[in-house]
């Protein structure tokens, strides 16, 4: 199964990176683990984000529209960075995870979750919605 | 398995651990099977004691010591009713930290060379393909006997007596857990290479039985592939196979249709394919080509999958560059199937009739003499040309020799759409 493993953001990370010998650190500590992930099969793909206030959001109410600039409040439900993995089950993300180390200076949290699988959508769309779907895509791929 | 947190988080470190277990322990040992209880004790041991005193900080390494500490006891207790205890006594006082130091070197392991020696090893070419690939798959894998027979349509007993055949070839032919150098290296890469790819073939175009893929299978391959990427990241015919099995791997979703039935890959719907597999196979490709690989058998099918993955519709397919990749392929690994899809990729280029010739020179290869592809290719070529009355002949001949139920049923589709 795939599943998106999140870093989620501090007060630290939302300042950017600034270099330190603990960041220094934190680069060869997560380059390891990295390398491990690799070597095991596991890694798809992963990078880092830059701060909220490099972001933006775009509101979403009936018909409006409404852009709004980053920095953004809700620290703690900010995303930091990502990784894709490839595992057996929850079980087997859980136990990576446990072996990061800590992707922040302070109290951090990382999130998983597992992507939506052919199979879970199973009866959900219904067929003229799939055909609409999928023309779409076309529409995409033939871009 | 067990439904309580704990122990399903202890079942979790040991999946992670198994393989990396397996290898050094069959390093030290020489005894895959001795390795694997040895592995497994280790497991019980943390099942009984991680409840209590929690899950260990590091726990593969503790796993590793459990399993060790056991090695050693194992090999002394053989030792011990090898000679007489009087004699061996002093001998093991004076041997002890000695022989301790070299089970501590073969388990220190930085650098992923034991899995890897345990891969070389599965995958040793004294044992038959279909052998090497079981092994793996329980080895390496970590796939139950269950689990490999139900992958491969077959029954446990059949499936653990080919793993037992295969270590018992292994251990008489005294292969060593080890990754082999320099021109070894080279000859016997070629053996694993192909077990990746016969496990990833397997799932991705089922030659038997009622389903089209089994994605568990090309998961499992491409798992192979990519920790082989990570432990051999010189040799160019690495990334070439991963490149591949990445690539054809992005079209898993798009090759049976919602029915089941076979979707070929100028009908796919291209936007079913996994564009994140889809950039990492193109990434690997480009680090074989830049090793100087752009000729290795694998990188070049990786180049031929890359074409259609770069081809945004069927239409802007490059079929040319497609040709010419085959005429070199067909150079490097000369065989009647890499000519029958030479051919195919000819007539797409250059029209049916140029398909046909070249299909025709190869008509009597005894390799393909039962072989559906050929006579589905030919009806392909026929019913382009024109020529729809042998078009049906060679669908229906293709259908009565196809094995796989979908595919017949695509097939008889075709002879049937050969309008009179």
């Amino acid at each position: 199964m795939r599943v998106m493993v999140f870093v989620k953001a501090t007060e630290d990370s939302e300042q950017g990176m600034t270099p330190s010998p603990e960041l220094s650190q934190m680069f060869i500590d997560m380059g390891k683990f990295n390398e491990e992930l690799v070597n095991a099969g596991v890694l798809v793909a992963g990078d880092g984000l830059k701060p909220s206030s490099f972001g933006k959001r775009v509101a979403f109410d009936g018909p409006s529209r409404t852009v709004i600039d980053g920095p953004f409040a809700e620290t703690r439900e900010l995303v930091a960075g990502y990784w894709i993995w490839e595992v057996k089950d929850m079980d087997e993300a859980v136990e990576w995870v446990k072996r990061c180390p800590n992707p922040m200076f302070g109290p951090s949290e990382i999130e998983i979750r597992p992507f939506y699988e052919m199979e879970d959508f199973g009866d959900l769309i219904p067929p003229e919605a799939a055909e609409i779907h999928d023309g779409v895509g076309e529409k995409l791929a033939n871009r | 398995m067990a439904a309580d947190p704990t122990h399903r988080a202890i079942e979790a470190v040991f999946r992670i651990e198994r393989a990396r277990l397996i290898a050094g322990l069959a390093r030290l040992t020489r005894d895959v099977d001795r390795a694997e209880e040895l592995a497994q004790d280790a497991l019980l041991v943390a099942l009984t004691e991680w409840p209590r005193s929690g899950v260990p900080a590091n726990p593969g390494a503790w796993l590793m010591a459990t399993a060790k500490r056991r090695a050693i006891d194992g090999i002394r207790h053989t030792r011990m009713r090898e000679r007489k205890q009087v004699e061996i006594a002093r001998e093991l006082d004076e041997e002890r930290d000695m022989s301790v130091e070299t089970v501590e070197a073969a388990l220190d392991d930085p650098l992923g060379d034991e899995l890897l020696g345990l891969i070389f090893a599965a995958c040793h070419p004294v044992v038959g393909a279909e052998g090497r690939a079981a092994l793996t798959l329980r080895l390496v894998g970590g796939l139950t006997v269950e689990e490999i027979a139900r992958a491969f349509l077959s029954n446990e007993a059949a499936i653990a007596a080919r793993i037992t055949r295969a270590k018992k070839a292994i251990a008489k032919a005294g292969v060593a857990f080890e990754v082999p150098r320099g021109a070894e290296l080279t000859a016997r890469l070629g053996s694993v290479l192909e077990v990746v790819y016969l496990i990833f073939n397997e799932g991705y175009a089922a030659t038997t039985g009622p389903s089209l893929v089994r994605p568990p299978l090309c998961a499992e391959a491409q798992r192979l592939a990519r920790i082989l990427a990570g432990l051999l990241p010189e040799q160019p015919e690495v990334w070439g196979l991963l490149a591949l099995v990445e690539i054809q791997a992005s079209r898993l979703a798009a090759r049976a249709g919602p029915d089941g039935r076979f979707v070929p890959l100028t009908e796919q719907d291209r936007a079913r394919w996994d564009r994140l597999l889809i950039r990492r196979g193109l990434n690997a490709l480009d680090r074989a080509e830049a090793l100087a690989g752009a000729d290795g058998a694998y990188v070049l099918q990786a180049a031929l999958a890359a074409c259609h993955a770069r081809a945004r519709s069927a239409q802007e397919t490059d079929w040319g560059r497609i040709a010419g990749l085959y005429d070199r392929l067909a150079e490097v690994v000369p065989s009647p199937v890499v000519e029958l899809n030479r051919a195919v990729a000819h007539s797409m280029a250059f029209g049916p009739e140029v398909g046909l010739r070249l299909v025709d020179d190869i008509a009597d290869a005894a390799l393909l003499r039962n072989y559906a592809p050929l006579p589905a290719a030919r009806g392909d070529f026929l019913f382009r040309a024109g020529r729809t009355g042998e078009a049906r002949v060679a669908f229906e001949t293709a259908a009565a020799l196809s094995a796989n139920e979908r595919e017949r049923d695509f097939l008889l589709a075709r002879a049937a759409a050969c309008a009179p």
